[in-house]
């Protein structure tokens, strides 16, 4: 594994560390041993196949999985030791773009963007439709706030998706496959819209992707899950020149040339 | 089998142990109670009408005729009829009726929730899903059956009356006279216990089974059929429980 624990465009400090975690559901192993340190204002990449656990680690990060052994660190704290009330402020911390947008589907767009705000702030109904109107404007959907979520199409629901997950300002932001499913203009937008919040509001992101275009494009680092294992980690430089013969064959068959 | 039979009541047992501890921050399910009373309660009253006359018609006319040839009072069949409703039947079948409509209601919701990860985004907010979802099924079906119960037994008892006076077989002060006679308050009572018990029985395995869904839309339906079989079995189950302690 050549590794690269200093990525030159963001800074030194670990924001979330991953100590020698496994995962296995039921008999199942997902991965195991995996080690990984975000940076604060980096962007990381995970890719791999299909399958191979790249929602399951990322789920780690704010304990919405448990893991079978191992520790994540989140400002040198464990956050598995936490009581609810502490997790709470760990998670309030993180915005999370889920892979098919996990939009509540019994209220409307607006509401599903306002949810946060009315149970987590005592925001007024102007300043909650002021702040809604904002996030949707970011992902330019203003004119879809009262339209019902199951009439979105699935590029809409992914940036809804994401006007939700910014509302309480998070430090970090996880996107679970920001651009599978949608053409290549529409995912050209998320992928600027990645870009601009990550440098406009100096986010740390963490972007789980099959889409080798967009992973080139918008990330610092990449860490690569293959055979039950991190199997690659360094920055975008060292992928272009690496020779490693799995990460090779990823990157290849995603028709992105490197030599 | 013996492991997951196991491994199924743990995550049962942990997630109305769940349930029970946050069921005191109030604050996080009360948005949901109301809409629920209106869903598992009001909502209902159609199809417990409709279950209601049923029985009670049915069970008049079977009385009648399995009493045809003996020489008793008449309206001995109003008291049989009363106090099978009340006791047995506008409990039973109604909660075995409402297993299909409500469990399956409650089950597919959270398992869609679940599966398309609405459940995950709601903990990702810092909100407590169990205490935001289950609570507030689970409390609303403990005190929306007993009502039900009572709908269910008076609808009954006036469908058994009717059917009564209408196929000329018990004019309304015979059934009256024969209910009354053997009226206990008990038995309103015993009823609306066992209601209680079967309202918690449908909502809290549908929640189980819907909570902890996998697989997609497939999986979905599964855990739905699962629990409504299962609502209905313990029910049953229940029923006879309830009986051999309380009578
Ligand atoms: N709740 C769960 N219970 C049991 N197994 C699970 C659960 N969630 C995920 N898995 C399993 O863990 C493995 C990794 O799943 P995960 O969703 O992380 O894959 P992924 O890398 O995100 O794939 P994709 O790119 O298709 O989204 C899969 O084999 C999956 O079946
Ligand atoms: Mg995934």
């Amino acid at each position: 594994m050549d590794s690269s624990r200093t990525p030159d465009t963001t800074s030194q400090e670990p924001l979330i560390t991953v100590r020698d975690l496994s995962k296995s559901f039921g008999p199942n192993l997902v991965w195991k041993d995996v080690n990984l340190d975000v940076y604060k204002g980096e962007t990381l990449a995970v890719i791999g196949r299909s399958g191979c656990g790249k929602s399951v680690l990322v789920k780690h990060f704010n304990a919405l999985h448990k893991p079978t052994t191992g520790d994540v660190l989140m400002d040198g704290v464990n956050i598995f030791d936490l009581d609810y009330v502490g997790l709470r402020q760990i998670r309030q911390r993180f915005g999370i773009l889920f892979q098919g947008g996990a939009l509540f589907d019994s209220i409307s767009t607006f509401e599903n963007i306002a949810f946060p705000l009315r149970v987590f702030t005592s925001d007024t109904e102007t300043e909650i439709r002021d702040r809604v109107m904002q996030a949707l404007e970011r992902v330019s959907l203003a004119h879809a706030a009262d339209r019902s979520t199951a009439e979105l199409s699935g590029g809409m629901r992914k940036r809804v998706g994401l006007a939700r997950a910014i509302i309480l300002n998070p430090e970090v932001l996880m996107y679970d496959e920001p651009t599978s499913g949608l053409d290549p203009q529409t995912s050209d937008e998320i992928n600027d819209l990645i870009l601009s919040l990550s440098e406009t509001l100096h986010i740390t992101s963490i972007v789980i992707s099959h889409d080798m275009h967009s992973v080139l494009k918008i990330s610092d680092r990449v860490a690569f899950l293959h055979d039950q294992a991190l199997h690659w980690l360094g920055t975008v430089e060292q992928l272009k020149q690496s020779q490693d013969g799995p990460l090779r064959s990823f990157v290849r068959a995603s028709e992105y040339a490197l030599t | 089998m013996r492991f997951t039979l196991f491994h199924e009541f743990g995550l049962y047992g942990t997630l109305l142990y769940q349930s029970l501890r946050s069921s005191l921050e109030s604050t996080t399910y009360r948005m949901n109670l109301f809409q629920e009373f209106v869903k598992i309660g009001y909502e209902s009253i159609p199809i417990i009408l409709l279950t209601g006359v049923f029985t009670g018609a049915v069970m008049t006319i079977q009385t009648a005729y399995q009493l045809g040839n003996a020489f008793i009072a008449s309206s001995i069949i109003g008291s049989i009829v009363t106090q099978s409703l009340l006791i047995e039947l506008s409990a039973v079948i109604s909660s075995l009726v409402l297993a299909g409509k409500v469990g399956a209601r409650i089950a597919t919701e959270l398992g869609t929730m679940r599966v398309s990860e609405q459940i995950d985004a709601l903990e990702s907010m810092g909100l407590n899903s169990v205490s935001f979802l289950v609570v507030p099924r689970i409390l609303a079906g403990m005190l929306m059956f007993p009502v039900l119960y009572v709908v269910a037994a008076a609808t009954g008892l006036t469908g058994g009356l009717l059917t009564g006076v209408l196929t000329d077989t018990l004019p309304a002060f015979e059934f009256m006279k024969g209910a009354r006679l053997f009226f206990f308050p008990w038995d309103v009572l015993f009823g609306m216990i066992k209601s209680i018990v079967f309202g918690f029985i449908i909502t809290s395995i549908s929640c189980y089974k819907g909570y902890y869904a996998t697989g997609g839309a497939e999986g979905v339906g599964q855990s739905t059929t699962q629990a409504t079989v299962l609502s209905c079995m313990y029910i049953l189950v229940a029923d006879f429980v309830l009986a051999s302690l309380l009578l």
